[in-house]
């Protein structure tokens, strides 16, 4: 962060980026005491307000690198930093929000009271968090729904609930554990349409895993491709859409978005694609 | 994920009620058939009596029970009728049952939140939770009647029925204590790190998340509580000698059986109507907590 102030001098939070990860690694202790290396020489930067997807085959450490920038699990080397604090002191500062494949709502709480839930435990007051939760039941599109209960609720219902959630402290980093996994494709496609309006509207920064590539292709600025085994990442796909292209539904057609799929298929099968005949050979 | 229409829970309601009536009218049918075709010596196998026998000392008619429960407790003067005897004796055990269950509720519960928060203390305790409900309660009875003998604390002194409530509080604790440690583990996992991402501590998490998340396992748990101590408490009456309790009125009743053997089923009903009364009230208490009692969303 020094060097950086030191070359030239923006005011420190336009430089400092939302995640900074360098060389952070990470070992399961499982049973016998035996290790499994799951995370190895990971570096990232993630920009304030970029949306950034983590992808790669079941066991690359797709989910646990973002364990680790929630501080759900603590790296076992390197250095992990959530607006230039320690992912602990950030979890402790309420720097992001959060949303898990399952939508992970308390039953015997409504729409709203779920919704207001880390509200509550942060001592907001009644009325505050009523016109908050108003707020984002409105953006989730949700309005008629908000007294009923989850399991009165479709998947895709909850987990806009469960976004809406992770946006109540109005968090300027966003932290999505395959929230979309669940859910039938073309509720998907809905949900991904409006998770690009809902951060166009908040400006935060997101991190989202997933093992979609057309999901990973639309929605994000970058693509982070990961490897198993150990777990690494093996390449970062920028996603050039064009000046002036608006991810909308019509941009599933585009060829630059079919463009940035190629990329991030071949980034994942260890690149170029092409050498099948090779392989028959 | 099924939305119960009201109309449908009526008639659930109805049904239930309707099958539980069908029970006793079967039992009633088993003990007159029985009586009216089985052998007056009973059933005997190989020197064991397999079946009871069928004389009016031994199985009185169902209808002879019933007159004689509205006959006077004996002959003489001003004696109650024996169902008021038995309503007046049932209420005193309910409300010793009472004193029981809420002492037990209570140590249990606070047993199991103990043994959520350290984990050490559930494989330590637990053990001795089991073992403790394998002392039979015959045994322990002098002890304690003998223990709170020896309690004298300025005005207060230790009456009988206190023995009877520690008694009855020690059934009683068991079920609450398992019952409300599963429930205040059953939260998910997604729920637990939620909470961990909130900064909320253990006593936030416990408030918002597990207890919430403990009701459904709770209220059964507190249920069959109030049936222990029933039981607890009408055993511990006979054990204690303590007098006025339904337990005590089955056994002076039992006693006069071989002149009057129609009385004798008289307060052995009023405790079972005893159990379903303390097993409804705690329902009821449940009705209020109805709105944690919603099942966890499909997703």
């Amino acid at each position: 962060m020094t060097d950086t102030a030191r070359t030239t001098a923006p005011t420190p939070s336009e430089v400092l980026p939302a995640i900074s990860v360098r060389s952070a690694g990470k070992i399961f202790t499982v049973a016998k005491g035996a290790e499994v290396q799951a995370l190895t020489g990971i570096d990232l930067t993630v920009a304030p307000g970029e949306f950034v997807s983590l992808i790669g085959p079941s066991g690359c450490g797709k989910s646990t690198l973002l364990r680790l920038i929630a501080d759900l699990d603590s790296a076992t080397s390197g250095e992990i930093l959530v607006f230039g604090k320690t992912a602990r002191q950030a979890r402790l500062d309420q720097e992001y929000g959060i949303a898990f494949q399952s939508a992970g709502l308390l039953p015997w709480r409504s729409v709203q009271a779920n919704i207001e839930l880390p509200l509550e435990l942060h001592g907001v007051g009644k009325a505050e968090r009523a016109a908050r939760a108003e707020e984002l039941i409105e953006l989730v599109g949700l309005t008629d729904f908000r007294s009923r209960f989850p399991d009165q609720l479709s998947g895709g219902m909850q987990q806009r609930v469960a976004i809406a959630r992770s946006l109540a402290e109005r968090p300027k980093l966003l932290l999505m554990d395959e929230p979309f996994g669940a859910l039938d494709e073309m509720t998907r496609e809905r949900m991904q349409q409006e998770l690009v309006r809902i951060c166009s509207e908040t400006g935060a920064a997101v991190v989202f895993v997933t093992h979609s590539i057309p999901e990973a292709v639309f929605l994000s600025d970058r693509v982070v491709v990961m490897s198993p085994r150990p777990g690494r990442i093996v390449d970062i796909v920028s996603v050039d859409l064009g000046p002036g292209t608006s991810r909308s539904d019509s941009l599933r057609e585009n060829p630059a978005f079919f463009a940035g799929v190629t990329a991030v298929r071949e980034a994942l099968h260890g690149s170029p694609v092409a050498p099948l005949g090779a392989d028959l050979r | 994920m099924t939305m119960t229409t009201g109309a449908g829970l009526a008639r659930r309601r109805w049904s239930a009620l309707l099958w539980g009536l069908l029970g006793v009218v079967l039992l009633a049918v088993l003990w007159e058939g029985y009586k009216a075709i089985g052998p007056p010596t009973g059933v005997v196998l190989f020197d064991t009596s397999i079946l009871p026998k069928t004389d009016d000392r031994s199985m009185p008619h169902l209808v002879d029970m019933l007159s004689r429960a509205i006959e006077p407790v004996n002959t003489s003067a001003g004696s109650p009728p024996v169902w008021v005897a038995v309503i007046g004796a049932a209420l005193t055990s309910l409300g010793v049952a009472a004193v029981g269950w809420a002492i037990g509720s209570v140590v249990g519960f606070l047993i199991a939140l103990l043994m959520q928060r350290l984990q050490v203390a559930e494989r330590a305790v637990l053990p001795w939770l089991i073992l403790s409900q394998t002392v039979p309660l015959i045994a322990l009875a002098p002890v304690i009647v003998a223990w709170g003998g020896k309690i004298q604390i300025g005005a207060f002194s230790w009456d009988r029925w206190m023995s009877v409530a520690v008694i009855a509080s020690y059934l009683a604790f068991f079920p609450v204590a398992v019952g409300a440690l599963r429930g205040l583990q059953s939260p998910d996992t997604i729920h637990v790190e939620l909470m961990r991402t909130y900064n909320a501590g253990w006593f936030r998490t416990l408030l918002k998340l597990r207890l919430p998340a403990s009701v459904p396992y709770l209220l059964p748990a507190l249920r069959l509580g109030a049936a222990s101590a029933i039981v607890g408490t009408v055993v511990a009456e006979v054990s204690t000698g303590y007098k006025g309790g339904i337990g005590r009125m089955i056994i002076e009743f039992a006693q006069s059986g071989t002149s009057d053997p129609a009385k004798a089923y008289a307060p052995i009903a009023g405790a079972v109507v005893l159990g379903l009364v303390s097993a409804g009230i705690v329902a009821l208490i449940g009705l209020t907590l109805k709105r944690f009692n919603r099942q966890e969303a499909a997703s």
